[in-house]
């Protein structure tokens, strides 16, 4: 493996000014000014741009001893976790079963599914008509309800028996817990929110999400390891529809009472009062910064009113506790794929846009040519939504009036 | 009892651009601040130690100014804190981060309790808690709504599972994650500031870890890796709408008109 080292002959030849540009260079100011010389210190992340921006030299990838490689003939099978409450399955369960199989394919690996619960049977059959060439149950009073504990066990289980290459597991609640703990029991890697997967010839699962709390999306692989792990948030990839035929096979799965240990024990459970979540909505209207007071988002809620739409928005409205929180899209709130989607003054992080650049039809309102919530927008409307905004509402309502006809000649789209 | 907070120092803003030319990775402006979960995680500690008389020790990793986030938590309350840094962790993942950490936690020693923020705002995986937990062979809940009750023994308290919400007791040593909006953050003291202005942070390093082989830890320990940086795809067939308020409000009418949104 490779770490960034620093040529001290020709760092002790610059001049103050060229040693602070360079330490500029480096984005993660992992680069550090000390004795007349430069260091590297450990917020380095491997990005490399200061070999490829510093003067020549100056920066060495150091190669070190090349860690030892799991023999990846002996993994086969693209995998999914099955979330469930109950026998109900999570339909991200259902949308990975389908990348599974699309990856699969490209290989010629079976598609599995882990079933983790009890009294599963309908369940598993159930599954067969989802892609799934086998489904595994593991079938016991003790995993009636989900507890991280057992669950990672048995999913640990499952991997050392059947060894699939690659393991998907849904980003609900229970799944990011799950997953970061089955990925330290078998000591593996564990990407989180992929908004991409692909595979390669030799089974790497390629990788994709947005990193370092940037613009910026990375392509993260897991060489050396397996299974190579992945979590997906709900609505990134598309349910594949139910085939009227099953196919595959249901295998059961014994696991060892030693390994059920729990020091969680639950006490209650409250079913949450399904609110309309934005997560399901056909229509959002979505806020961000560019509403300079909470009052203002009256326009907002006016517009949402009028096209039956759920109101949505950004982090900062979050945090400044103008929204409630349930109703936040991006990375650390919740993924959508509405049919339209229309963006109020969001400049649109990349955490945001993974929260819903998969949607039908985006339409954007930003003062801003440069927002970056533009480029995953169908409609980019430069202009103010302040002003914009009385207009549409004003239009959207002489609209409703009885017996209003349009000119068709008016379209100019 | 012995409490333990895990914070990390993030950028003070999301603004990282990449050049589309070079592919180089621009970040405006230097700043940095404390990750805004993590103010939940203090508090919890904060909150459990006027009901307990519990000790709270802070521990970050991270180059040497992630010590910032370590005095601002000193001056929210914090009683000691503690820098995991070393140039060996660089370019670590989840796994090898939460090794680390871990082997940290076992340098301190003797927690009973370890509170994390929900996520970070830069890596947003909210993964490290949990694999924490694994490394240290002890039990977490992820996502913790409310502190119900906490006796010498066990901590019972309402976890966010999604759809539904639980009522959990789980038997110490163990390791939550704190929500959002579990309590209010208090902020920072001037009193405290001036009180722990010299107060001295702990350093550990790769050699003072229960492992001190550096294959396990930073770049070498991590499973995965990054294989290339792009700037995110931008939608072709787009269509720019420009004009008069007016204009453009006649325009996107027609759009979801046409559309039959309307």
């Amino acid at each position: 493996m490779a770490r960034l080292s620093v040529n001290l002959e020709i760092a002790k030849g610059m001049a103050y000014s060229e040693l602070t540009r360079v330490a500029k260079l480096c984005p993660f100011q992992a680069i550090e000014i000390s004795n007349g010389s430069l260091e590297v210190n450990s917020g380095c992340k491997m990005c490399k741009i200061c070999l490829k921006k510093g003067p020549p030299g100056l920066f060495e990838i150091i190669e070190s001893e090349a860690a030892s490689f799991v023999d990846k003939a002996s993994y086969k099978g693209v995998a999914v976790y099955i979330d469930h409450a109950e026998g109900d399955v999570h339909p991200v369960s259902l949308e990975l079963l389908g990348k599974a199989r699309e990856l699969a394919d490209k290989i010629g690996d079976p598609v599995y599914a882990l079933l983790i619960g009890r009294n599963l049977s309908a369940c598993a059959l159930e599954l067969l008509h989802y892609q799934a060439d086998e489904v595994f149950i593991y079938d016991r009073k003790e995993f009636e309800n989900f507890m991280v504990e057992p669950y990672a066990a048995a999913l640990a289980d499952f991997v050392r028996k059947i060894k699939p290459s690659s393991m998907l597991i849904g980003a609900t609640v229970s799944g990011r817990s799950l997953a970061p703990r089955a990925a330290a029991k078998l000591k593996t890697g564990l990407t989180a929110d992929c908004t991409k997967l692909d595979i390669k010839e030799n089974s790497d699962l390629v990788q994709i999400r947005p990193a370092f709390g940037g613009n910026i999306m990375a392509q993260i692989v897991t060489p050396r390891h397996r299974p190579q792990m992945a979590t997906v948030r709900y609505k990134i990839f598309s349910a594949p529809a139910r085939k009227d035929d099953p196919s595959g096979k249901v295998t059961e799965c014994f696991i060892d009472d030693s390994l059920l240990f729990s020091g969680v024990k639950i006490e209650q459970i409250r079913r949450k009062e399904r609110k309309p979540s934005i997560s399901d909505a056909e229509v959002i209207v979505a806020c961000g910064r560019g509403f300079k007071a909470q009052k203002d988002l009256k326009l907002a809620y006016q517009l949402a009113d009028l096209l039956g739409a759920e109101i949505a928005c950004t982090r900062p409205l979050i945090e400044a506790g103008w929204i409630d929180a349930s109703r936040q899209i991006g990375l650390s709130g919740r993924t959508v794929k509405p049919k339209l989607i229309i963006s109020l003054g969001i400049s649109g992080s990349v955490q945001f846009k993974a929260g819903m650049e998969n949607s039908e039809t985006i339409v954007s309102v930003n003062s801003d040519e440069s927002a970056p919530i533009f480029q995953v927008s169908r409609y980019a409307a430069v202009g103010d939504l302040y002003e914009i905004l009385p207009k549409l509402i004003r239009r959207l309502n002489e609209n409703k009036k009885p017996g209003f006809q349009l000119q068709p000649a008016s379209f100019t789209i | 009892m012995r409490i333990l907070v895990c914070i990390k120092q993030v950028p003070g803003t999301a603004k990282v651009d990449i050049d589309e030319k070079t592919g180089v990775l621009k970040r405006s402006g230097v700043d940095s601040k404390m990750n805004p979960y993590d103010l939940y995680a203090i508090e919890t500690a904060l909150r459990l130690k006027e009901l307990t008389g519990a000790s709270v020790c802070a521990l970050s990793m991270g180059p040497s100014q992630a010590a910032d986030v370590l005095r601002e938590a000193l001056m929210m309350g914090v009683d000691e804190c503690a820098l995991l840094s070393d140039r060996a962790f660089a370019g670590a993942d989840v796994l090898a981060t939460s090794r680390a950490l871990s082997g940290a936690v076992q340098v301190l020693g003797g927690f009973d309790l370890i509170i994390c923020g929900k996520q970070t705002t830069d890596g947003d995986t909210a993964q490290v808690g949990p694999e924490m937990a694994e490394h240290l062979g002890i039990s977490h809940a992820s996502n913790v709504s409310e502190i119900i009750s906490c006796s010498e023994s066990s901590l019972r308290v309402d976890v966010n599972m999604g759809e539904s919400s639980e009522i959990q007791e789980i038997s110490m040593p163990c390791l939550i994650t704190a929500e959002k909006d579990i309590f209010v953050p208090r902020l920072p003291s001037y009193k405290r500031k001036l009180k722990t202005a010299g107060a001295d942070i702990r350093l550990i390093s790769l050699n003072d870890l229960p492992d001190s082989d550096p294959k396990g830890y930073g770049l070498s320990g991590s499973p995965t890796q990054v294989e290339r940086i792009f700037p995110p795809e931008s939608n072709s067939g787009q269509v720019m709408l420009r004009g008069d308020p007016e204009e453009l409000a006649e325009r996107i009418f027609n759009i979801l008109n046409v559309s039959k949104f309307i």
